[in-house]
Order: C-alpha cells, then structure tokens, then sequence
C-alpha cells in the first residue's frame, strides 16, 4: 500500500480545470456509466475497447494530470483480475486467429481483454478521484440522496485516513528500530500489542473529536456544504459520455472502420 | 482478496450492488434508530484505523512471508455489526478508488463478501462461542472461527461471481480449492491477531470492548440480536442468490439487447429498441454486421453463415479488416489524445 502516493492523488483533487470545475454528481455518473459499458463487452472483445481509453484520457489531459502517476499507481499493484486472467491461456487452447503465421487462441485473447478492462476501470476510477476529490465525490453522493450516516463516515474516514496512517507507519517504525534488521519483534505478539496501542490510540482521539465537536455546537446532526450546481457544462458532458458509450457499443465502430480501409486499399 | 471490474459482468456487478446496498440502507436505518452522538465520530476514525493497522506488518508463522490484519471481523467485535458494516463499506470506497483494490462496479460484490459474513454471520458465531469471558481459549477459538468462516465464505463468493460473470476460464472446481486452501491459513493468522487485539484492548480498557458490545444494539442483548441476524441474513443471501441466479439465465442483459439491436443471431424476436434499431439500418453501410470474410462464398446461404459465425466467438479478430479496424482506432485515439493534449485549455495559475 503505497500511501505516500494515495497524497499526490488527493492533492490532485483540489486542482483548477476544465474538468475539476465540472459537478461531482455528473462526473460520478458518467464514469459509472463508462464503467458498465466497459464491463458488458463479450468475453472475447479486445479491439471494441480501445476507442474507450479517450474517456479516461480526456479527463486525465483535460484536467491537467500528469500520466506518470497515473501511470506508476496503475503498474504498482498486482491486481487479483490479472492474477486470475493470467489462467485463461492454460485453459482455453481454442485456436482462434491467426497473425502473420502465429495462431492465437481464445485464452490469449480473453486475457489480452481482461487486462484492457483492468487498465480502463481503474484509470477512470482514479481519474474520478485526480480531478474530483473524495470530499467532493461524497457531496456529490451526498445530494443523490445516498443515506447520511454514510455520508459522513465516509467524510470522516478521509479526515483522518493520513492521520492514522502516519501515527501507524510511527509505531511501525518504533518497532523496526529496536529490531536491528533481525526477525525478532516481527511476530503477531508484537503486531497485535502494537494494533492495539493504536486502537486505544484512535479512540481516545475519537473522545477529543467529539468533545471538540461539542464545544462547537454539534447536536447529531452534520450540516454539509451544499454549494453544487448542475450547469448546462454538465449536462453536455454526462450526455456526450452517453452518447458515446452508448455508440461504442452498439455499433460496431472499430469493425466498420476496418472494413473501410480494407476495401479502400 | 478484492474482486476486481475487470472481472465482472453487469448482471453479477448489479445484482451484488442490489444486495449489499440494501444491507447498507438497511444498517443506517438500525443505527439511525439508536442515535448515538459519540458513535459518529468514533465510526468515522475507526474506519481511518483500519488503513493505519494495515501499515504494521507482520511475519506470518511457517511461511516467512508479511502480511497484515484485514480487520472486518476486529471492527465487527468493537462497534456491533450495523456500525461496522458500514464503516467496512467506507473502507472498501476508500480502497477502491485510492487503493486500486477492486472497483467501481465491484464494490457490491466486495462489500458482501467482506462485509456481510463476518459482520452478520462471523459475529454471530463469535459471540455464541466465546460467552460472557473474553479470557482463556474460547476467545482465541471463537474468534478464529468466526474470521475463517467468514473469510472462506467471502472467498468462495469471488469464486462464484467470477464463475457467473463467465470472462475466466478457470475450472470451477479447482479454482475453488485454490481459493479456499489460500484462505484458510489467512484466516488462522488474522483469527489469532484478532484476538489478541481484542484481550489486548480488554486488558487495559475493559470498558471499551464491553461498551461496543452495545454500541449500536439496544440493551436487549445477545439473545434478541440471532433472530435478527439470522433472518436478515437469509434474506441477503436470497437476494444475492435470485438475483445472481437471474444474472446466469440471462448471462448478459445487455448482451442479448445488442443482438436484438443489431438484427444478428436471435432472428424472429421482437427488437426491445426499435428505433434504434430503424437507426442501425439507416446509418448501417452495411445492412448486415457480419461481413463475408475472405474465401467464403458469398453465394452461401445467410443461414449458414450466420451460424459459422455464432460458432466462432470472434470472427473480427480473425479477419484482416478487424485487424485493421483495432490499428486505426488505436492511432486516432492516440492522436486524439496527443490533440487534446497540445490544444488544452491551460487553468488559470494557482499559486499553490
């Protein structure tokens, strides 16, 4: 878990762009609608995919985010899709096509597809987050009547998300100093003491939270920001997102071009 | 382990959403009916805790290998199931759009499996083991149980809607052992850290594990919580389980109305989008999507064609044209792309 990173993806929310200035609740909903037509895709398709990256790019390029860190997140896991795609070569032997005097099969194929989906997915996901911010993804959800309560946990949660993760990577490191490099002190004894430290810790700090809160009039009920507003920019861009999803996927775009060229030539 | 989008299909996706969001619906009611004005800020930091826990690794006995606490079931022993059901559904949100672990569409499915079991069900059989005491050995066993219970469960639900969503070619069986065998020493060790964490925390606060016993239950105790528990676990097993059903009739919604869309195998069913698909044939350059490929007769009859076609599952990637298509649509999205880049409207400097 690469927390230093999850930062620089929070402080790319409160960027100025195009796409930053556009309304959660749009940006929302058209990445969830670009996730489902990436996601219906038959089995087999690879070539369809493609033209769908404009979607992540254009908000990544438009809203000024640098690919690299894009990029370096999306390389630094080892995703539990590719694991488990990685298996359909084994599987699936069926020949399928053949390139230049190779024959591919289905499984290379089907892999090939998994992995566009992952790549596809996780950079909208992520380019959601860059121009976005959690804070104003939650308002977002918040105003599309998402229940309250988990509402604010959510805001809480992200409140304090680096808080604890610093106080636990200091313990973490308490620890790695008074083992000199060996193995002792790596074991669950010491893990558990040190999860608990930070659990009593934490709750402690949820104690001071609410007595702060109290002192500033908290009586049950959070009252959130509600400046959003729905402007005609958002409607143009949910309904070109529609609109193109949904061309992408009915029609089949990339064969057609293909056959243009194969007959033009 | 989180399921992934990449894996999924809409239906299996939809139907988990349809679950586990009537779960969460169904939690924020419960703990709206107990309002609590501490809980509140100390869910929101617990939720904050399970990332900070996660930073403290540790070697995992006999193997060597690192690993570190998952958490669900700790957070479900602490504050209840309602409360920590959703502080698990805020992690998984958080995961899975800074952590790149699972995603989007995958976070129905996520949050059942590893939400719903240790929270409903691991708790139940937690606290039915385990008894009033939480020293000796019936805290460390029931515990472990419960984690390994929930956690094989959780499991074996990846295998299943990995199966439903039909994009692996993994053979059931013995995908299923896999992931089962995995998690069953996962389950021992986060079983054990588990309770040591929580003896650790009674040791120093009793006060503290007693109070999340009643956090976000009324008074009424163990014996009124099973009933509860039990039925409405029944009831989200049975939506998951109908709606996944459904979702495998009809592997793919969407699918079928593409083809219906596009005129192609299921000849003789009604359009469900008749204009679109008036549209398709005035925009179409080509009536029919399956074009004749090289060698084949075109003299031959559409029938036989059409099934050829149904028989291989990609006949695009195999023709020259669709090998043509992929390059051209990767060149303009790539240029594109690089046009957007040169023409971008620049923001306004913020200095930052």
């Amino acid at each position: 878990m690469t927390v230093l990173s999850a930062h620089t993806l929070d402080r790319l929310g409160y960027g100025d762009t195009v796409i930053h200035r556009l309304d959660p609740r749009g940006k929302t909903l058209a990445t969830l609608v670009f996730v489902l037509t990436v996601v219906s895709f038959p089995k087999y398709a690879v070539a369809p995919l493609i033209p769908l990256a404009l979607f992540p790019l254009t908000l990544m390029i438009l809203g000024e985010i640098p690919p690299a860190a894009i990029l370096k997140r999306t390389a630094a896991v080892s995703p539990f899709a590719v694991l488990v795609g990685m298996f359909n070569p084994v599987f699936d032997t069926q020949p399928m096509a053949h390139i230049a005097g190779m024959t591919i099969t289905g499984g290379w194929i089907s892999f090939a597809s998994i992995l566009l989906r992952f790549l596809l997915t996780v950079s909208a996901a992520l380019a959601l987050v860059a121009t976005t911010s959690f804070p104003r993804i939650c308002q977002g959800l918040d105003a599309m009547k998402v229940p309250r309560a988990f509402i604010v946990q959510m805001l809480f949660l992200y409140r304090y998300l680096f808080v604890l993760v610093e106080e636990g990577t200091r313990l973490k490191r308490a620890r790695d100093l008074r083992r000199f490099g060996g193995r002792h002190g790596m074991g669950l004894r010491v893990a558990a003491s040190l999860i608990g430290v930070l659990f009593l810790r934490t709750y402690e700090r949820a104690e001071r939270i609410y007595l702060a809160m109290c002192a500033r009039g908290f009586d049950g009920h959070l009252r959130l920001h509600q400046g959003l507003r729905f402007g005609p920019a958002d409607a143009l861009f949910v309904a070109a997102t529609v609109a193109a999803c949904t061309m992408l996927r009915f029609f089949p775009v990339v064969e057609r071009l293909g056959r243009w060229a194969a007959g033009w030539t | 382990m989180h399921m992934a989008d990449a894996l999924l299909s809409p239906a299996v996706g939809g139907a988990f959403i349809a679950a586990s969001g009537a779960t969460l619906a169904f939690s924020a009611y419960r703990l709206g009916r107990q309002p609590d004005e501490r809980r509140v800020p100390l869910m929101g930091v617990l939720g904050a805790f399970v990332f900070a826990a996660q930073m403290i690794n540790f070697t995992i006995p006999g193997t060597g290998s690192s690993g570190h606490l998952g958490g669900g079931m700790l957070l479900a022993i602490l504050l209840g199931p309602y409360a920590a059901f959703l502080v698990i559904a805020s992690v998984l949100v958080v995961q899975s759009l800074f952590f790149l672990d699972g995603g989007v569409l995958a976070l129905g499915t996520n949050l059942f499996n590893l939400g719903v079991w240790p929270c409903f069900l691991g708790l139940l059989i937690y606290r039915v083991i385990v008894g009033r005491s939480l020293q000796g050995w019936r805290m460390w066993l029931g515990a472990c149980v419960a984690v390994v219970v929930s956690l094989e469960l959780g499991a074996a639900g990846v295998v299943i809607q990995t199966m439903l969503s039909g994009r692996t070619d993994l053979p059931f069986g013995r995908f299923m052992a896999l992931m089962l065998g995995i998690h069953f020493p996962i389950g021992l060790v986060e079983g054990v850290v588990t309770a040591a964490v929580v003896q650790y925390v009674w040791a120093i606060r009793p006060g503290v594990v007693e109070n999340g016993r009643g956090l976000s239950e009324s008074a009424a105790g163990r014996g009124a919580l099973a009933p509860v528990v039990i039925s409405f676990l029944a009831f989200a097993v049975l939506t998951g389980g109908v709606l996944a059903w459904f979702a495998s009739e009809h592997p793919d919604g969407l699918e079928w109305a593409v083809a219906q869309v596009r005129g192609g195998e299921h000849t003789g069913a009604e359009s469900p989008v008749p204009a679109l698909e008036r549209l398709q044939q005035k925009t179409a350059l080509m009536p029919d999507y399956d074009f004749p490929r090289r060698g084949e007769d075109p003299s031959a009859p559409a029938g036989v064609a059409d099934e050829a076609a149904a028989a291989i599952p990609v006949n695009v990637g195999t023709s020259v044209a669709g090998l043509l298509g992929a390059a051209i649509t990767l060149a303009l999205t790539t240029l594109i792309a690089a046009a957007l880049y040169r023409f971008r409207p620049r923001s306004r400097d913020v200095s930052r």
